[in-house]
């Protein structure tokens, strides 16, 4: 932020977004330089909730650091435990049996359609609209106590373990996934109707935030912010792992690129992950869920091990230098989110104060995944 | 994206950074003592040979990376532009820190998006008391940010930066927590 | 000396007029919670008496038992002027407003333009409330605010205009009276000369919206963005006042409507129909009163517009519609006479 912006003209003045804000979903801080209504420059600061979770991978044994890695997204907490696992499993060359492996994208799945409902809701909630967000609880509500009947948490899961997972599932969780699917189903088109098509909300999302594809790719951002900007690039697709090169499912793309496209993405992310869950239950095998023989300390090879998944808000990659230990040399979080917001600073310039917003919702920022 | 092409040109340039070294590309893996190493002191082994400069091509189901390049410090904003021409992206910026062998690592993390399935890793190996490389952040903007977070917990100084401060960490600050050598404050 | 007015009845007036404006505002606040909650699926106040009936004194006695803070720079005078500029001003207003054809505290002869007069003030208690607070963010709210305001104060004046023009006369009653009849006798119709009929009562049913500040239109105090505008810096009582100001202005503006456009207070059923044809005080509040449930409604079901789109609408349609409107009223009303 330069002085001599400053000093110059007159009119401009510094406000501070700050760590405490309605809209920034989480603490951060964005240092905005104003002229009017207008940005000139925003510049993030954060470390606001920085918990140095990578120093903590270097103190704790592999197993130990499991319950890590629902604190750093816990809107899709699975997803980060599903990458850490699957890291250390083939690190370690620990195979999973089909029914764990099953029962792991049926819930990373539903946490996916868990955090997107409470980003639809939060976003419209930035926008104004303060409904929405009440009616997509009610259904992560349902989610919520499905998962919690099965892992134990309403948020911070720590579901899985190296050789599959903790628990088993009972038959009436998996049909109550379905009925939750089938009510879902319901729902979906009353969203899309009073929200999707409302006419301020069009106004307010449309060709706000464009981010080109090759401002994306430039700084790194994956997930929603990637495909609603015309690239079609999904890890459970392009570098599939699990079980989904055996499941049938589309990504959404939206080559607009602006914030009606990232939007759209995320809705239609909806859709897919229930149809992803319907062909998992349809397909799960019986079986145990958890690997005969799991080594109690795991000491991998030494070298580096990179391995990335599809979280709900982008590519997670987890990189682990391994000196042969029991605990990781250095462990690298590389989060969704870091790389997302790490545009804004470059799209901001020459908004408008409330569109800025619009563009920040969109990009479905969680800080303590940025932070770490 | 010509994947040949990626690997041709940086096995030229890993090549370059080591003229009297004849040939590069099947250097092997470090030579570690096969088999797990237990918890009390045994007779050590002879220390495994450093890596010599070069490229890899592992195997991506166990390492989770197509091609594994090791370059010297002042070829990474080269092998940034290779990875940029190729159309790649900056997934992650990492450092390491070898305290016994009194260097510091710097990996770059990069990723094909535009379809076919491809990642690449480039090592820098930089001396521990002087820890300096250059930064790529004019090639690839994202490596702003992530840059400025490896010199937050490693001390890391990228010449050329545009705005090196603290980003995690507090703006007083004044310590590099990921240094093996750190002991609280 | 005969100054031609009854004190008895200037003072049961007086009474009454603040206990209405100040009833209203604070029974509005649990008309709109609960109103929220169903919408939102929640419950609402439940607690404080049957169905949280009580809920609006507790937080009166809230608000009036916490300190008044005078954050450190700020504008004093201004500072204490502001919240009284918001509220004052509107319990003025129901000065002249009839309530039925008997129930009218003065009855003006030019009612209208003083009903205008003052609505005016309420911009000030705006912009001296961001100005004197000495925050960033109130003074954003203010500038915002003001623009608005004055952005839909035109077509407001102008609709008015017209239905003046057709009624002939500046004073509510007799506004009123030229509306006489079942629902198609009244100003919302072509029928009486009002051009464009219907499309002028929406008209300034939005602009009465946007005049006090009301989703869609909260810019003002856009809470996501601004945490709450002009009024962040207030506790207490000043924030209280700002808030009955606000619900007062909005009785003021569903008033304003159902005199101007839906016929006061008769009824829409003709005469002749027993017990609910007959005229009087009770069709004004229900008229009243569903205007307000629906600036309730709009307020929980739509998000928030932009300054811009907000200014293009005032601006770009509805001045030129109620200008267009006001010069075919003035036509229909020579060729007709």
């Amino acid at each position: 932020m330069s002085s001599q912006a400053l000093s110059q003209h007159k009119e401009r003045f510094e406000l501070n977004l700050g760590p405490q804000h309605p809209a920034t979903h989480g603490v951060l801080r964005v240092k905005l330089l104003m002229d009017g209504e207008y940005i000139v420059e925003a510049e993030p600061v954060l470390g606001y909730i920085h918990r140095m979770h990578e120093l903590m991978g270097e103190n704790r044994t592999w197993a130990q650091y499991l319950p890590n890695m629902g604190r750093l997204d816990y809107l899709s907490a699975l997803s980060y435990n599903l990458g850490y696992v699957e890291l250390v499993e083939k690190m370690a060359g620990i195979e999973v049996p089909e029914r764990a492996e099953y029962i792991r994208v049926i819930t990373t799945e539903m946490n996916r359609i868990s955090s997107h409902l409470l980003w639809f809701g939060a976003f419209v909630l930035d926008l104004g609209g303060f409904t929405p967000l009440l009616y997509a609880f009610d259904d992560r509500e349902q989610i919520l106590d499905l998962l919690e009947s099965v892992t134990g948490s309403r948020l911070t899961y720590c579901y899985y373990l190296f050789g599959g997972c903790y628990n088993d599932v009972e038959d009436d969780f998996l049909t109550g996934c379905l009925a939750l699917i089938k009510r879902l189903r319901s729902r979906m088109p009353m969203y899309h109707k009073l929200v999707t098509g409302n006419v301020i909300l069009k106004q307010r999302l449309e060709d706000v935030g464009p981010i080109s594809a090759e401002m994306c790719r430039k700084y790194g951002a994956t997930g929603p912010v990637l495909r609603g900007s015309g690239v079609n690039y999904d890890v459970r697709k392009n570098e599939p792992y699990s079980i989904y090169p055996e499941l049938d499912f589309d990504v959404p793309v939206y080559s607009e690129g602006d914030s009606m496209a990232r939007y759209m993405v995320r809705m239609d992310e909806i859709d897919q992950s229930m149809r992803i869950i319907e062909q998992a239950i349809a397909k799960i095998p019986e079986g145990p869920v958890m690997a005969e023989k799991v080594p109690k300390m795991i000491k991998p090879e030494p070298g580096d091990y990179y391995h990335a998944v599809e979280a709900a808000r982008g590519t997670f990659g987890i990189r682990a230098v391994s000196e042969g230990k029991n605990k990781a040399y250095r462990m690298k979080l590389r989060s969704p989110t870091f790389s997302n917001l790490s545009l804004y600073q470059e799209t901001s310039k020459g908004m408008l104060l409330a569109d800025a917003l619009a563009l920040m919702g969109s990009l479905d920022l969680v800080i303590p995944e940025i932070d770490r | 994206m010509n994947k040949e092409n990626v690997i041709q040109e940086l096995k030229a340039l890993a090549a370059e950074g080591m003229p009297d070294e004849p040939e590069v590309a099947s250097a092997a893996p470090e030579a570690v003592p096969e088999g797990e190493e237990e918890a009390k002191p045994k007779k050590k082994a002879a220390p495994p040979e450093p890596r010599k400069n070069g490229l890899l091509e592992v195997d991506y189901a166990v390492k989770g990376v197509h091609v594994d390049a090791q370059v010297n410090s002042d070829q990474v904003v080269r092998a940034a532009q290779i990875a940029d021409e190729a159309g790649m992206s900056l997934e992650a910026i990492t450092g390491v820190d070898w305290i016994k062998d009194k260097e510091m690592e710097v990996i770059y993390d990069y990723s094909y998006t535009g379809g076919e399935c491809f990642r690449l890793v480039v090592r820098a190996r930089i001396p521990r008391d002087e820890p300096t490389i250059s930064t790529i952040s004019e090639v690839f903007p994202g490596a702003n940010w992530h840059e400025r977070e490896t010199f937050d917990f490693f001390g890391i100084n990228f010449e050329g930066h545009p705005q090196l401060e603290y980003l995690l960490l507090p703006e007083d600050c004044d310590f590099h927590p990921l240094l093996k050598d750190f002991k609280g404050c | 000396m005969d100054l031609g007015i009854n004190v008895v009845e200037m003072v049961i007036y007086l009474v009454g007029i603040i206990a209405f404006a100040a009833g209203n505002a604070a029974y509005l606040v649990w008309v709109e919670r609960k109103g929220a909650a169903h919408i939102q699926r929640r419950t609402g106040p439940k607690e404080v008496g049957p169905f949280g009936l009580l809920q609006p004194l507790a937080d009166g006695a809230k608000l009036m038992s916490k300190q008044i803070i005078f954050p450190d720079g700020v504008d004093k005078p201004l500072f204490m002027i502001a919240p009284l500029l918001a509220m004052v001003p509107a319990v003025m207003i129901f000065v002249t407003i009839p309530f039925s054809e008997t129930i009218v505290a003065r009855d003006i002869n030019i009612g209208l333009l003083m009903i205008f007069a003052f609505a005016s003030v309420n911009i000030l208690a705006l912009l001296l409330g961001g100005w004197a607070s000495r925050n960033k963010y109130a003074v954003i709210s203010a500038a915002r605010g003001v623009s608005q305001n004055v952005a839909y104060e035109i077509p407001m004046l102008v609709i008015t205009i017209t239905v003046v023009l057709i009624s002939g006369s500046m004073n509510l009653k007799e506004i009123v009276a030229t509306q006489a009849g079942p629902f198609w006798n009244w100003n919302w119709l072509p029928l009486n000369g009002n051009f464009l009929g219907p499309i002028t009562f929406i008209m300034f049913y939005i602009c009465s919206l946007a005049e006090t500040n009301r989703a869609p239109f909260d810019l003002g105090e856009a809470e996501s963005e601004l945490i709450a505008g002009f009024h962040t810096e207030y506790a207490s009582m000043g924030f209280g006042l700002f808030f009955m100001g606000e619900y007062a202005n909005i009785v003021i503006g569903a008033a304003l409507t159902t005199i101007l456009f839906l016929g006061g207070w008769y009824s829409p059923f003709p005469d002749t129909v027993p017990y609910i044809g007959q005229a009087g005080l009770w069709w004004f509040l229900i008229k009243m009163y569903l205007l307000i449930w629906l600036v309730v409604l709009i307020r929980w079901t739509y998000p928030r517009v932009t300054l811009w789109s907000l200014l293009n609408l005032s601006w770009k349609i509805l001045i030129p519609f109620s200008l267009l409107n006001l010069l075919a009223s003035a036509g229909l009303v020579k060729f007709l006479a």
